[in-house]
């Protein structure tokens, strides 16, 4: 299985960082390039940029619109401590890639808050995935596809924390296959200690940032683009003034 | 939010319920006086697939709301109790995202990778006539595009934008609602949607205009086709057969501040029905406007009482046929502002006989920007004013059931399903606070929301805010015009109580009817005010006292009894016979 460990380490890597690269930017170019004939905001609160952007902000980091409707607000709580929980874990997992030696310090700083969230998260996953099956409603809307990246993050943690609390592999060495991938240098598998959970996880990583640009996982960059959300409306010929006759 | 509107959330699920409401199709006549060019009739099943393929395809290249809110979907479900076709009906298609998952499993499938690799894994559908026939054509008509999905989605998606596609893909293949080309043709045809000929319309102007004078005693004018004028105004055709106390209430505002207006019977209707169509036809209903206001000069056009109107001139018109040279307003913006510059004359205490709510249009409030402005115009004119739950209002107002071009009678059951949660909103506070006066600055409202609160059988009466505008409002010479007419009806009632009168409790008679009503007081403990219980003006005395006059010589008397002694002395007609001969003075 030699092989196998070498192309999730030394290949699949960086076909997964072009399909995700390539993907993602096709994707946002798309939207980038679309026209819109007119301006569509929903009101209130877009009569300038400057509103049209706090509106964005506002519903990119406290799910603003989510929270407004009472009945919502537990999939609200689900859902931000979930997309939290997954920053943070990212953040976290900046120590393998940044520094040659010692992490910077604000990555060292969130490490903790990081572990906190590997724990948590499972929990608003579950939410997640339950409320699709028990709920009748949302199962009619559900297609396969939710079920699958939600099944597949889940993957994604249960084997990082099996890596890190079960069968450890050796971090150091860990940090060494990562910074060698950014410097496009093959690792010699011979030569470190990487175990079986540490490769399980990397692949299901990489499978599912090669899932992304397909999928509505690309709701993050969607919406910034987001016709009702970041349309104003100035309305020049509606707001301006008339001479007094 | 009360208990009633709460349990309108607590929708049971009934899928495939939505499947019984179908409008109507066009007829080719229709059809061929659009300006979007579609097919006179339903094309064969055999060319459906590709034109409508083709068609979706240019339009996620023309707009970016529609290929962006056809990507980012999670399906998460925040959007789905907040349809008011979800609430009444309970079919899950029958949701924002699931309306809208109907046009996404075909984008899928035909212009996605994951689509075209995976199919149905990933939610994707090849088209089939079937689709568009069964559940586009269905579902796309039971959407009001009342954009309040909007709100509560994570991300913004726009159902209305999704709904706007479905139909410009099903108009495509010849699949369009009768209603809608009806109406969007009498606009071609006539200027307005109700295919008002310009005779009729001008006769109505001139019947509202004797109206005012009747109730007011001031010539108000309502100028039609004038050649040049500073404002276009545009009412909603309706106002001018059905709702003519808006209209007359709006003729009142332009006459008290002295305006310079009129309307035109080329463009005579703010409505827009394009918005429910196509983008062809909402530009080329607009350009009428345009070119109208152009033509006369006018500095600014005004849009009356009138939600989607307000969103086709708001959003689209400068977009679509700018630069504009003049301003534009909403009627209510323009009240507002004559009644902060302290242009108009004002008594709130004649509308002390109504409790008001007030129905936000959906397209005032999220696409119009317009709901501190209507508040303001009714508070100024009302002293009662209750305002319904807030998550029912403003931003978050539910559609009456009937807009987006749904308001045709063969759907009236799925328009009442989807009033439900509008009117358990204004059933609490009739319940609450009394209200009695639902104000709907909309045509769309005014003609759905009565016979919803009648479904669901709630006292309220429904009106525009200009017909409290128009209670309210004093015009110049209206006091004393008023002032004439009670001293005359005053005079006419002191004529009546100088009549004997007889009480009913006790048969006592006396001179006056003042004197009953005194006794009353007196002996019966009856206030003054609830006289007319008890005391009667003696028969035939009232009919006795009035003037009358021989219609045999057409000499006047001051009472009946004068002209029968005169018919007796003068003519030889016995007093039993007077009848024949005197008559009381008209």
């Amino acid at each position: 299985m030699a092989w196998l460990a070498n192309f999730v380490v030394n290949v699949l890597p960086y076909i997964t960082f072009i399909v995700f690269v390539v993907g993602v930017i096709y994707r946002i170019a798309v939207w980038w390039s679309r026209p819109s004939p007119a301006p569509i905001p929903v009101f209130p609160g877009q009569r300038t940029v400057g509103s049209a952007i706090s509106r964005v902000l506002a519903d990119v980091i406290i799910f603003r619109s989510l929270w407004q409707f009472p009945g919502n607000r537990i999939l609200w709580l689900g859902a931000w401590v979930f997309h939290v929980s997954f920053l943070l874990i990212l953040l976290r997992h900046l120590r393998y890639f940044l520094g040659e030696e010692a992490v910077p310090g604000w990555v060292a700083a969130v490490q903790s808050l990081g572990i906190a969230a590997a724990l948590v998260i499972s929990v608003p996953l579950l939410y997640l995935l339950i409320r699709r099956i028990v709920h009748a409603d949302l199962k009619f809307i559900s297609t396969p596809a939710d079920y699958f990246v939600l099944l597949l993050i889940l993957s994604v943690v249960l084997s990082g924390l099996y890596a890190k609390y079960f069968s450890t592999p050796f971090v150091v060495d860990v940090k060494y296959v990562m910074r060698s991938l950014m410097a496009l240098k093959p690792v010699d598998l011979s030569t470190v200690t990487l175990n079986t959970a540490f490769l399980v996880h990397f692949f299901l990583v990489q499978v599912l940032v090669m899932y992304i640009p397909f999928s509505k996982v690309m709701h993050l960059g969607g919406i910034f683009f987001s016709p009702t959300r970041t349309h104003h409306f100035g309305g020049e010929a509606h707001t301006k003034k008339l001479e007094e006759a | 939010m009360g208990e009633q509107l709460e349990k309108i959330y607590d929708v049971e699920l009934r899928p495939g319920a939505g499947e019984a409401y179908v409008c109507n199709l066009t007829k080719p006549e229709f059809a061929e006086a659009m300006k979007t060019n579609i097919p006179k009739e339903p094309l064969p099943d055999d060319q459906m697939v590709e034109v409508a393929l083709k068609r979706l395809d240019e339009l996620r290249k023309e707009r970016k709301s529609i290929q962006l809110y056809l990507d980012i979907c999670v399906r998460c479900g925040a959007c789905m109790k907040q349809c008011h076709y979800f609430i009444g009906t309970g079919d899950p298609k029958n949701t924002p995202v699931g309306r809208a998952e109907l046009l996404r499993k075909v984008y899928r499938a035909h212009f996605t990778i994951s689509g075209k690799l995976f199919g149905k894994l990933v939610g994707a559908e090849k088209l089939t006539p079937e689709i568009l026939k069964n559940e586009w054509y269905k579902y796309f008509y039971q959407c009001s595009e009342c954009r309040r999905c909007s709100v509560f989605c994570p991300y913004g998606i726009d159902q209305a934008e999704i709904t706007m596609a479905g139909r410009e893909v099903l108009n495509s293949v010849g699949l369009a609602t009768k209603y809608i080309t009806q109406v969007i043709s009498q606009v071609y045809k006539h200027g307005n949607n109700l295919g008002i000929p310009e005779p009729a319309f001008k006769y109505n102007c001139q019947f509202l205009e004797e109206e005012i004078k009747e109730s007011t005693g001031v010539d108000v004018k309502i100028p039609v086709d004038k050649e040049k004028a500073e404002i276009l105004y545009l009412p909603p055709s309706a106002d001018l057969f059905t709702n003519t106390d808006t209209m007359i209430g709006v003729a009142k505002v332009f006459h008290a501040v002295g305006a310079d207006w009129t309307m035109s019977t080329y463009a005579s209707e703010a409505a827009n029905f394009g918005l429910f169509f196509s983008y062809d036809d909402l530009k080329a209903i607009n350009l009428r406007v345009v070119e109208t206001a152009k033509k006369l000069g006018a500095k600014l056009v005004v849009f009356g009482e009138c939600g989607h109107a307000w969103r086709a001139a708001r959003q689209f018109m400068e977009a679509m046929n700018g630069p504009l040279p003049f301003k534009f307003m909403n009627i209510l913006e323009y009240t507002a502002e004559q009644i902060r510059k302290g242009k108009l004359k004002i008594d709130k205490s004649r509308n002390d006989d109504v409790v008001v709510t007030l129905h936000d249009p959906c397209n005032y409030a999220r696409a119009g920007d317009l709901v501190e402005e209507t508040r303001f115009v009714i508070k100024s004119v009302c002293n009662n004013f209750v305002e319904m739950d807030e998550s029912v209002t403003k931003v978050k107002t539910f559609c009456c059931g009937g807009g987006g071009g749904l308001l045709t009678e063969e759907i009236m059951e799925l328009r009442m399903k989807g009033g439900l949660p509008r009117a358990t909103a204004v059933k609490e506070v009739v319940e609450a606070h009394g209200v009695n006066y639902l104000a709907a600055p909309c045509a769309i409202d005014k003609a759905q929301l009565p016979l919803v609160m009648q479904h669901y059988e709630i006292p309220v009466q429904v009106g525009g805010i200009h017909d409290l505008v128009s209670k309210a409002l004093i015009l110049e010479g209206q006091e004393e015009f008023e002032a004439k007419k009670k001293a005359e009806e005053e005079a006419a009632r002191a004529a009546a109580a100088a009549v004997p009168a007889v009480c009913g409790l006790c048969d006592a008679e006396f001179a006056t009817m003042d004197e009953c009503c005194e006794h009353a007081e007196k002996d019966h403990k009856i206030s003054k005010e609830q006289c007319d219980m008890v005391c009667e003006a003696k028969e035939g005395a009232a009919a006795e006292a009035v003037p009358a006059v021989c219609g045999l010589c057409d000499a006047e008397f001051a009472t009946m009894d004068e002209c029968c002694e005169h018919a007796e002395k003068d003519h030889k007609i016995s007093k039993e016979q007077c009848d024949m001969v005197c008559e009381s003075k008209k």
